[in-house]
């Protein structure tokens, strides 16, 4: 049970994720099933930033001429050697092996950053298809939409 | 090879680069382009300079091996990689081919299908579509891989609802895929979340590296592999997870579902073969047991069960979507045997199905073009209304059923043999089971066309009205390209057997 405490956001990733998925599968509503699959892929973005928190560990913000500002929660550097930075010439030293830093890994945020534009797209293509299939069906009820395009199976296609 | 002495040295070095940024940039004019025909014309250029790219980079490849270029000049791991080599130059040509020849059948499609002010959107997106999949393809970053299928996917899910001008149900069909589309790419991305947990890397062949050494991983790596077949699954329409794809198929505009048909899921399959053999390795216990147990059986499900509800389909493209479901059970099938002979049967067949399959739906648009067929009991009479592109159908028809001298008999005949060899002689019955199933589908096509005439109208009986020139040239294309494979199938094989030869490391 503690061990649940102690991993506390892996409970809220897989309580989110299993809500998004059941109620993108259990709702026969266009935007409500829309609005699961945002939960779903918010739980993703969740999991990735888990990932990258390393515990006591600072942002990861380049420090000039490689002098430190900060020291981990201990006081004392736990790590040995060092980064230079393509950037600025080398002049910039990324908080890392070698400093007395430490700092969250900040790729998974990056790739997140990637992955919510991903989702924001696909939220507004899908609003965009929902707001077409209300022109056309007039509903949005997924229910009412099937027994329409039933009709229209059995009345045929050919003009 | 004397050919490579015409291409000119930077696109065999940036040629990676390019083949994904041309048709992203590309994309983003086109969508301002006027609607005419200005915006086929630039489509029409980049598809065919892809198509050029490709070729010449498969070329390159076969000579001097696998080639790794360098994203921006960073080095891999850290920096994004874009490699070609053995199992990723045959998709590359096939994709920039199949939207080569897409793009020449739709220009008069279009004209039929699309609005007028919607030609130029559709062609953007039409781009983007093919800039995913072809960056998907190449990356050697697993990120990047996400990134690019989901670039590829949502313009996928643009055009399928752009059939709405045509037949209103390509909505909810497109919506369909979005739902089942966007849970398989979240959790392909879990999947890649959890290696990189596992690994800390994101380059593919690192992830290799580190997982060979890591012994197959922790449960990390496991709930990773399982997450990614799920994902992929979704997105190459395995039997089970495949409902969004007789929708989306059948009602999408016509050249969509002939690119769809012969690339979308085809790249994702690619993503499999990928993942199992390559970052992954069958050596370890829970890849072996996903194989033996997952692909094969879905894979084997799939053949019996589409085949089967496709014989009962009364909408044409509706009966070639579930057979294309059941030709990706044959895939599943080969790649779940694992043998080299078997994996590389599975990639033959992966390219055999894409120009067969690509053509079919071809001929089927153009019969939608003159008459407005999409239900099979249409096909009354169309051997003499549209002979030409009934006898492409005819050929592509037979392939698919696997007569000899055609790219269908090929890769049947690799697959029960490789299945033969590793001693699976039930998996043999079920390919020739499925077989029949597939000529009693499309036997009934064909005698339809062939042994009734043509119906009465108003009193008229319907007159021969063939397709147009630049529908019949592509259709024919494809149909001459599976006959030749059919004849002259060392290339395709060798080829099929040196991609096996590098995910199994056997070369």
């Amino acid at each position: 049970m503690s061990e649940l405490f102690s991993q506390y956001n892996y409970v809220i990733v897989i309580i989110l994720m299993m809500t998004g998925l059941y109620t993108v599968f259990a709702s026969r509503n266009l935007i409500k099933k829309l609005a699961g699959l945002s939960v779903f892929q918010t739980s993703v973005f969740l999991l990735y930033i888990t990932i990258g928190k390393v515990s006591g560990g600072q942002p990861p913000i380049l420090v000039e001429g490689g002098a430190s500002y900060g020291t981990d929660v201990d006081g004392h550097a736990l790590l040995e050697g060092t980064i230079q930075v393509a950037a600025g010439g080398g002049s910039y030293i990324l908080p890392g092996p070698g400093s007395d830093v430490l700092y969250s890994n900040p790729l998974p945020h990056v790739l997140i950053l990637t992955a919510i534009v991903v989702g924001v797209a696909t939220l507004s293509i899908g609003l965009a298809l929902t707001v077409r299939i209300r022109e056309v069906y007039h509903t949005i009820e997924e229910d009412e939409i099937e027994e329409k395009d039933f009709i229209y199976n059995l009345e045929g296609t050919a003009d | 090879m004397a050919l490579l002495n015409f291409i000119p040295d930077w696109l065999l070095t940036h040629g990676p680069a390019f083949l994904m940024a041309l048709p992203l940039i590309m994309a983003a004019i086109t969508s301002i382009l006027p609607n005419k025909r200005v915006a086929w014309a630039s489509t029409f250029i980049v598809t065919a300079i892809l198509t050029i790219t490709a070729f010449a980079l498969a070329l390159y490849n076969a000579e001097v091996g696998t080639t790794v270029y360098k994203m921006g000049g960073w080095a891999p791991p850290h920096g994004i990689s874009l490699v070609v080599d053995a199992l990723s130059a045959p998709v590359l040509v096939l994709i920039a081919l199949m939207s080569f020849v897409t793009v020449i059948y739709a220009l008069p499609a279009t004209v039929a299908e699309i609005k007028p002010n919607k030609r130029a959107p559709f062609y953007a997106a039409f781009l983007l579509c093919v800039a995913g999949l072809l960056g998907m393809v190449i990356t050697g970053d697993a990120f990047n891989v996400f990134v690019f299928l989901e670039v590829s996917s949502i313009s996928t899910y643009v055009l399928v609802a752009m059939g709405a001008a045509r037949d209103r149900r390509a909505l909810s069909a497109a919506y369909n895929y979005l739902i089942l589309g966007s849970i398989g790419a979240t959790f392909f991305v879990i999947g890649i979340g959890f290696l990189y947990m596992e690994t800390g890397t994101l380059n593919m062949a690192d992830m290799a590296r580190i997982l060979a050494d890591l012994d197959g991983g922790s449960r990390v790596a496991k709930v990773a592999f399982g997450f990614i077949i799920i994902g992929l699954g979704l997105k190459l329409a395995m039997f089970p997870l495949h409902t969004w794809l007789p929708g989306a198929y059948a009602y999408s505009p016509t050249p969509v579902t002939a690119f769809l048909a012969s690339t979308a899921t085809k790249a994702a399959l690619y993503l499999l073969l990928r993942f199992t053999f390559f970052v992954f390795d069958p050596s370890y216990a829970y890849v072996a047991d996903v194989l033996m147990y997952v692909l094969v059986g879905m894979g084997v499900f799939g053949m019996v069960f589409a085949s089967l509800q496709a014989i009962f389909q009364t909408d044409a493209r509706r009966m070639l979507a579930f057979s294309s479901v059941a030709q990706v059970g044959y895939m599943l099938l080969g790649i779940g045997i694992a043998t080299t002979a078997s994996v590389g049967a599975g990639y033959l067949h992966l390219i055999n199905h894409a120009v067969i399959k690509g053509g079919l739906f071809l001929a089927l648009g153009a019969m939608w073009y003159r008459f407005g067929i999409t239900r099979t009991e249409d096909f009354k009479g169309l051997g003499q209304t549209m002979p030409w592109t009934m006898g492409a159908f005819t050929i592509l028809g037979l392939s698919l059923i696997g007569v000899p001298f055609t790219a269908g008999f090929v890769s049947k005949i690799n697959l029960a043999g490789a299945a033969a060899g590793a001693g699976w002689w039930w998996a043999v019955g079920i390919i020739m089971l499925t077989s029949i199933l597939a000529l009693v589908y499309i036997g009934r096509l064909l005698l339809l066309a062939y042994f009734q005439s043509p119906p009465t109208i108003n009193g008229v009986v319907v007159e021969r009205n063939e397709a147009p020139l630049t529908m019949l040239v592509p259709m024919w294309a494809l149909a001459l390209g599976s006959i030749f494979i059919g004849v002259e199938s060392d290339a395709v094989v060798g080829a099929s057997i040196r991609a096996a030869e590098l995910l199994l490391g056997t070369g």
